[in-house]
């Protein structure tokens, strides 16, 4: 028994401390490209947390998701950038030094916006059947894509399909993220910096999720899921916690969306698309529904194998065929399709099995 | 002796069919009340109208001394009336003890701020459901499977277990859907006896059950429905010798 | 009163189409009981495989007259519309018959990428251009009031023939029967002799032929035909089949004609209805909040029957 938690507890040191060296690994064999797809490895695994709480943990399948993404972003690009101070010459009265908010504070509006809309959406659809739920989520997600595109008349809000630029890089307990820490001894480059604090968040965000799964609430969302009338017969508000399901995830994506924001310094609508969601449900789908480290990852390695193809796959068709017949975008969308089928129809679920009961 | 459960002119149609026809019945506290009547009488749309799951047509509803409208089950059970389902609903992809943790619910409070804190209130919550739930397991004789999944239990046990969730909920009645449906003699006079020590231990049962010897044995009242009507009411051996319950599961004599 | 009529042509026209989608979408939900979520790309499959047999016929045989090479063309994409449709079927659907519900539906989106895909690979990202072959022939109504073109004609009138032929189908013979049989009780219905898997089948393929059809009606009415056609037309058509009432396909037929008038004249009158605010690029927008409208409202729709979850 002791060997068995002693094993344990070192296989965990070991894993923290390759995660602190990881970003310098990368970076040395592969530069700062490498790096930053770690960063946004970590953003999507955020991501896939927020959205197994909705379609793992409470069962609704939301096609809408990225929705939740692009209102966290576009909160930060409004609120620290100097778009609105531009459009609008109120705004640019009231803070003659331009917005910068705070990102953590941000964060928080983000979290509260998002999980507001989350709720939004959820009351109205509660009622619907698994796969209704999902086209009315789609639909949603769609409606608020198109607002973001097309809000720059009459009054420049989103600046359309430009995108909103300039956004403030992060910044926190006095630090700029946006260039290298000298630490003295060391010297840490923005983008290992950012990596660190992703994986931070990324471990509150799993840590919430594990939590919520092993307590009342998360008990109570299996039982949605397996049966909502028995639920309803042990006393449960489904409804309720239906909404929480959809407001929790939903705020997991507004913060990821509020560091994304200040993370690429631009946003656009173009980046939540459909797509974007279909995405992010893959990773859920191929770590298995439900299965918290599972769902990590999915997240990791479909974040980082495009990558990895778009790497390999384009060199060697020019080598072997002169020009890229495939390139590696489409090779993306087909691996991602091919996943979705093959993993419901042979492995349904997930890649990384879960072993015994859905909790605990 | 008060009477917990007290639903008066109940009536419910579907499309142009009568499910029930002003249809009333009585639990008096601490009893065990059957309800009984050939397949399709309406005897489980009765309990889907008493706990919420359907809105009768009409009817006057009082439970613990108090009107309710029922039409929402989950208010139904934190009111203090628990059920199980005549086809079983167990949450199959849990274990037995999750499946009875999920029945301490709604007499739990621990909400999501608590949770992801877990402090020691939390905590402490949580060990106390455990307990509890592991002591309700063993009530129903269910002590060695706590951590089998809820599918892959025998018919009997998952129909026991059934029993130890909608115990979990602190009911005040437990209502009964053809609990011993599916099971052998062994397994009935096992069942037999935990209705009676549930009744002992201060619940009221009103069952809903075929087996003639089982209701004849245990039930202090019995109500007898045919086609959503009442045909009769009264003791076992009252309803055993009405000619109008004869005739509703035999047949006319020749 | 110019707007209103002009939108009305414009939304009879785009009805047309959604109501021939819509179909699809209905007939599987009928007998299967789950939404066909790759059907969009059927039509798109269909716009792009027209077009390269248009492309061909035309090559080949460049004396034939426009309407001729359409006429030959068309039966060949329909049917391979059809085919895709019952590819499909066998490959993400039939598989999970007994799968949750979640599992048909991720498998299908999965599908439905797949598909894209393939046409991205197949026919390029870019838009392309799609040969005008019907005659433009504008015609004025009302005192020059409206003016329809000749392809809107032939669209309407294709569909409108189209939609009586499939309704004799399945009111008047044996295979009709069959199908309405399945999606009513599907056990039953095997009892009686139907083969459910043979009646699925060529549900999915009629389904396919017409989404087919309605493909290459919307690459004729726009001028050009790409990867992404098939989603928005899609789910809009979806959104009239739960419109009308899923499962019931006058429903479908209905929700189509009614879904195009709404949203033709709700980007007609938009701008005037929100004061500047809102203009007719929100246009998509209509079909969701009819959608969502409906869902909440009435979720039988208006000729149809429930969708919600019961005991």
């Amino acid at each position: 028994m002791l060997n068995f938690i002693s094993q344990r507890r070192m296989f965990l040191w070991l894993a923290m401390l390759s995660l602190l060296i990881l970003p310098w690994c990368v970076g040395s064999v592969g530069g700062n490209y490498w790096v930053r797809v770690l960063d946004f490895a970590l953003l999507y695994v955020i991501l896939a947390l927020g959205l197994n709480v909705v379609v793992g943990f409470a069962g609704l399948l939301d096609l809408g998701f990225i929705a939740f993404y692009a209102l966290g972003a576009y909160t930060f690009a409004l609120l620290a950038s100097p778009h609105l101070t531009q459009s609008f010459a109120a705004i640019a009265v009231l803070f003659p030094e331009g917005l910068h908010s705070l990102i953590w504070l941000a964060c928080l509006i983000g979290a509260v916006l998002a999980a507001t809309f989350g709720v939004i959406l959820g009351v109205p659809t509660l009622k619907l059947r698994g796969d209704y739920l999902a086209i009315v989520t789609l639909g949603f997600g769609e409606i608020i894509r198109i607002f973001l595109n097309n809000l720059d008349r009459p009054m420049n809000l989103t600046n359309g399909p430009k995108g909103i630029r300039a956004i403030d890089s992060i910044e926190l307990f006095g630090i700029s993220f946006a260039k290298s820490l000298d630490l003295g001894f060391i010297q840490v480059p923005a983008l290992y910096l950012i990596f660190y604090l992703f994986l931070v968040l990324a471990c509150i965000a799993t840590v919430i999720c594990m939590r919520l799964q092993n307590s009342r609430i998360g008990r109570a969302w299996v039982a949605i899921r397996e049966d909502e009338i028995a639920a309803q017969a042990m006393g449960i508000n489904t409804r309720n916690l239906k909404l929480l399901a959809f407001a929790i995830g939903a705020s997991f994506a507004g913060v990821a969306g509020v560091l994304f924001a200040s993370f690429q310094g631009f946003v656009s609508p173009e980046s939540f698309t459909l797509w974007e969601s279909i995405v992010v449900l893959a990773m859920v789908v191929l770590g298995g529904i439900g299965h918290i480290p599972g769902v990590i990852l999915g997240a990791v390695l479909l974040a980082i194998f495009p990558e990895v193809l778009r790497g390999v796959v384009q060199p060697l068709q020019n080598a072997l065929f002169g020009h890229v017949l495939v390139d590696a975008e489409i090779m993306r969308q087909l691996i991602y399709g091919l996943a979705l089928i093959l993993i419901m129809l042979y492995r349904p679920k997930g890649i990384w099995q879960k072993r015994g009961a859905s909790t605990s | 002796m008060s009477v917990l459960l007290d639903v008066t002119n109940v009536s419910k149609f579907f499309g142009g069919v009568h499910a029930l026809d002003n249809v009333g019945l009585r639990v008096p506290s601490g009893s065990i009340v059957g309800l009984i009547g050939p397949n399709g009488a309406g005897k489980t749309t009765f309990f889907n109208l008493i706990t919420g799951l359907y809105s009768a047509n009409s009817g006057l509803f009082q439970f613990n001394g108090q009107f309710y409208s029922p039409h929402s089950v989950a208010q139904v059970t934190q009111a203090g009336i628990a059920r199980t389902f005549q086809n079983i609903r167990l949450f199959g992809a849990m274990t037995a003890l999750e499946n009875v943790m999920v029945g301490c619910h709604c007499r739990s409070h621990t909400g999501v701020i608590g949770a992801i804190l877990r402090g020691r209130q939390v905590r402490q919550e949580e060990r106390a459901i455990r307990e509890k739930s592991f002591a309700l397991l063993r009530y129903v004789g269910l002590g060695d499977f706590a951590d089998h999944t809820a599918i892959n239990l025998s018919y009997g046990h998952q129909r026991r277990l059934e029993i130890a969730r909608a115990l979990a909920t602190d009911p005040l009645l437990l209502a009964l859907d053809e609990p011993a449906a599916g099971m052998n003699a062994t397994e009935k006079l096992a069942l037999r006896e935990l209705l009676l020590q549930i009744r002992v231990d201060g619940k009221t049962i009103l069952l809903i059950e075929h087996d003639v010897s089982l209701v004849m044995g245990i039930c202090d009242s019995l109500t007898v429905l045919d086609y959503g009507k009442t045909i009769a009411v009264g003791s076992p051996t009252e309803v055993r010798n009405s000619p109008a319950v004869i005739k509703a599961y035999l047949g006319n004599s020749p | 009163m110019e707007t209103f009529l002009q939108q009305l042509v414009n939304g009879l026209v785009l009805g047309s189409i959604y109501a021939l989608i819509a179909l699809g979408y209905t007939m599987v939900y009928g007998v299967l009981g789950i939404i066909n979520f790759a059907h969009g790309e059927v039509l798109m499959i269909g716009a792009l495989v027209s077009l390269t047999l248009i492309q061909g016929l035309m090559g080949f045989a460049p004396f034939l007259p426009g309407w001729l090479v359409l006429v030959l063309v068309l039966p060949i994409t329909m049917a391979t519309c059809a085919a895709l449709s019952y590819t499909i079927e066998r490959v993400a659907y039939r598989p999970l018959r007994n799968a949750p519900r979640l599992a048909p539906l991720i498998s299908a989106i999965g599908m439905s990428v797949l598909l894209q895909t393939i046409a991205m690979m197949v026919w390029s990202r870019d838009p392309l251009m799609y040969p005008q072959l019907l005659p433009a022939l504008p015609i004025q109504l009302f005192n020059s009031a409206v003016t329809i073109t000749g392809k809107e004609l032939v669209i309407i009138a294709v569909a409108f023939l189209v939609m009586c032929a499939l309704l004799l189908l399945v009111e008047r013979t044996r295979l009709g029967r069959a199908m309405r049989a399945t999606a009513e009780q599907t056990k039953i219905a095997a009892l009686m002799g139907v083969n459910p898997n043979r009646v699925i089948s060529i549900t999915f393929m009629l389904g396919g032929a017409l989404a087919g059809l309605a493909g290459v009606m919307i690459a004729t009415n726009y001028g050009n035909a790409n990867f992404y056609m098939g989603f928005i037309p899609g789910l809009k058509a979806f959104t009239a089949a739960v419109l009308g009432g899923i499962g019931n396909i006058r429903g479908a037929m209905l929700g189509g004609l009614l879904l195009g008038l709404i949203e033709s004249l709700g980007a007609g009158y938009i701008g005037d209805l929100t004061g500047g605010v809102l203009g007719s690029n929100y246009q998509d927008i209509f079909a969701f909040i009819v959608l969502i409208v409906v869902l909440v409202l009435r979720p039988s729709g208006l000729l149809g029957e429930r969708v919600s979850d019961r005991a």
